[in-house]
């Protein structure tokens, strides 16, 4: 078995071989209470919390969640005891359990199957009062049917999150996680997709703002001939702490993973972290996987921690690599660009956000990237840059 | 009527060993319709004649002057030395990911002129250079310099000379890594703007043979950071048949 990226996992109190050991429950109990000495929790920042680790929490009220659908898609509040709840995943750490157990209603987005949905369906959560609390929403796409989710969280609240994602055979879903938060927010969230046979999933993660902001989306490959792709786009300022943990668990013969996040960070003490986890597992033959994690670092002060990991256990794979660097501006490309008349501060906005670009085209939704770049310029802007 | 001055300049780099010596007295003297091949071996500074004049930041000039119509160029930040009308063709033009080359010569023609070309014309201007210069349409809709090839390299440098129509331009081994019909068509893009704009040029190059399609009034031979010998074209030809040994064992 090939580790790389040994050096992330010197902290954990019981060292556990490899990613798919890590238990699963929805049993509070099950897990450890939050410690920075634990390998998952290692960077986050405690004092933000804001109750999010209590084991009894507040539950997201429907009003706070507003649907707009699309075509044929449905969207019904189901008690979470139904067995459909838990078919894509389930809890690989303690905060995913406490949204599990606290959330009694869960949020069942269909999208029937063979139906192709043009318009995007935007679910849009705005928390009313500042408590801690949960939500679980379930998508489930129905077979060769597509369609495109864009999940956005805006305001000022404190989350506790499981999205899970099941998409059946051929299907086709293209999922959008948008983390806007106002200032004084924290958000934890778990995002479990199951793909079916040569079924297609784009999922697309953008954090823009919240003091703390954690997604940990993972993937579960267990049908051959699936395909995902991961892309990541974040840019955080001085009161930012994103943290992404992409995992990619490949299961199943013939499938597909990309892994792709891209992050800017500006202003003194902007801390990002990047951990992406790939697991190859031994019955994963012809697998052809790639993560990549590339930050800028726009002004001094700014941290951006990456660490991709990639375990193989076979070597029939068609490829696996990663890719993970952090940087300042490139004098080079400020120098050629300047020797051309432009000046230095749209040299350096160019550099940006023909860095972010590479990502922010993957997105594909014109009200999504028109955002995003809105949200890069307002960023750039206060950066001075 | 354009004039870049060189006088008397000393350009230092830093290395892991300390600091280094590379120009060690360079006079030249360039004015607009006129074309100075500057030659020499490796390493004896003729790139670092380019970057010093384009004012890349690693190189310290620590004497002389540099001046372009008697302005102080060494006072001039980069992107005010090319909108004063100096031109860099580099021999090894960065990538810059995500940045559009259509993106890109539109924002420094902008940079450049201090508002945004006409758009038809522009365009205009824009397909027929890139004719000219024998490159693909879709070109423009590629990332500046991302996956081009040595050749597009070099034709998106030429590109960019004949659109952004700067007073003086050095060419830095533009030649290198080109193939005959390459050069050629390279050749043509500088010749074409010296006779629309009346440019003045500063070859840089190893070989004579860009010299065959781009004919120097001046031949300049670069020895261990200064001008070692000076005259018309029949010294190019004189060092082609000798090469550089000559100098070299004199400074041995």
């Amino acid at each position: 078995m090939a580790q790389h990226g040994i050096e992330a996992h010197e902290h954990k109190l019981v060292p556990l071989q490899t990613r798919s050991e890590r238990p699963r429950s929805t049993s509070i109990s099950d897990f450890p209470e939050l410690s920075n000495r634990q390998e998952i929790w290692r960077y986050l920042p405690m004092d933000r919390l804001q109750g999010l680790d209590a084991e009894v929490i507040g539950e997201v009220t429907q009003s706070e969640l507003s649907i707009a659908l699309s075509g044929a898609v449905t969207a019904n509040w189901i008690d979470s005891s139904e067995q459909i709840v838990g078919t894509a995943g389930l809890p690989e750490d303690r905060i995913s359990a406490i949204a599990w157990t606290n959330a009694s209603k869960t949020l069942l987005v269909e999208v029937p199957s063979d139906q192709e949905i043009a318009e995007p369906v935007f679910l849009t959560l705005k928390l009313e009062e500042l408590a801690a609390k949960a939500l679980h929403i379930f998508v489930k796409v129905g077979a060769n049917a597509k369609a495109t989710i864009v999940l956005d969280h805006i305001g000022q609240g404190f989350l506790a999150e499981n999205v899970e994602i099941l998409l059946d055979p051929g299907a086709n879903l293209d999922f959008v996680s948008i983390q806007d938060w106002d200032n004084g927010s924290s958000h934890v969230s778990n995002q479990f997709t199951r793909l079916g046979r040569d079924s297609t999933l784009k999922h697309v993660v953008v954090s823009l703002g919240g003091d703390l902001v954690r997604v940990t989306p993972s993937v579960a490959l267990d049908s051959p001939g699936a395909e995902i792709q991961m892309y990541g786009v974040f840019l955080a300022d001085s009161k930012n702490y994103f943290e992404h943990r992409p995992y990619v668990d490949h299961i199943a013969e013939n499938c597909v993973s990309n892994v792709a996040y891209k992050g800017a960070l500006q202003g003194a003490g902007a801390h990002t972290v990047w951990v992406g986890d790939v697991l190859i597992r031994e019955t994963a033959i012809g697998t052809n996987s790639y993560e990549l994690n590339r930050n800028l670092l726009l002004t001094d002060g700014a941290r951006a921690d990456s660490v991709p990991n990639l375990e193989i256990e076979t070597g029939k794979i068609e490829g696996a690599g990663h890719a993970s660097a952090s940087g300042r501006f490139d004098d080079e490309q400020l120098f050629y660009l300047m020797a051309r008349g432009i000046g230095d501060t749209e040299a350096k906005r160019l550099v940006v956000r023909g860095f972010l670009n590479e990502v922010v085209q993957k997105v594909g939704i014109s009200q999504v990237e028109d955002r995003l770049i809105a949200s890069i310029e307002q960023g750039l802007e206060k950066a001075g840059v | 009527m354009a004039t870049l001055e060189i006088k008397n300049l000393h350009v230092s780099v830093d290395t892991d060993q300390g600091k280094k010596q590379i120009l060690r007295g360079v006079d030249l003297v360039v004015k607009s319709g006129e074309t100075h091949a500057i030659m020499g071996p490796n390493g004896s500074g003729k790139s670092t004649l380019a970057y010093s004049i384009a004012g890349h930041p690693k190189y310290e000039i620590t004497e002389g002057e540099i001046l372009l119509d008697g302005q102080n160029v060494l006072e001039m930040a980069v992107d005010e030395r090319a909108k004063a009308g100096l031109f860099l063709a580099m021999q090894y033009p960065v990538e810059v990911p995500g940045v559009s080359v259509s993106n890109f010569l539109r924002t420094a023609k902008t940079a450049l002129d201090g508002e945004a070309p006409k758009l038809r014309e522009w365009i205009g201007d824009l397909k027929h250079a890139m004719k000219n210069l024998r490159m693909d349409p879709d070109f423009t809709e590629r990332n500046v310099n991302e996956g081009f090839s040595g050749g597009e390299k070099k034709r998106h440098e030429i590109l960019q000379l004949e659109l952004l129509k700067p007073k003086i331009a050095i060419l830095d081994e533009t030649d290198s890594g080109l193939d005959v019909d390459a050069l050629k068509v390279v050749s043509e893009g500088v010749n074409r703007a010296k006779e629309e704009t009346g440019l003045g040029v500063l070859l840089i190059t190893h070989y004579t043979r860009i010299l065959r399609y781009i004919e120097p009034d001046f031949v300049h031979v670069f020895v261990a950071g200064k001008v070692a010998e000076q005259g018309g074209p029949e010294l190019a030809e004189r060092l082609e048949a000798e090469g550089y040994d000559r100098y070299l064992k004199t400074e041995a």
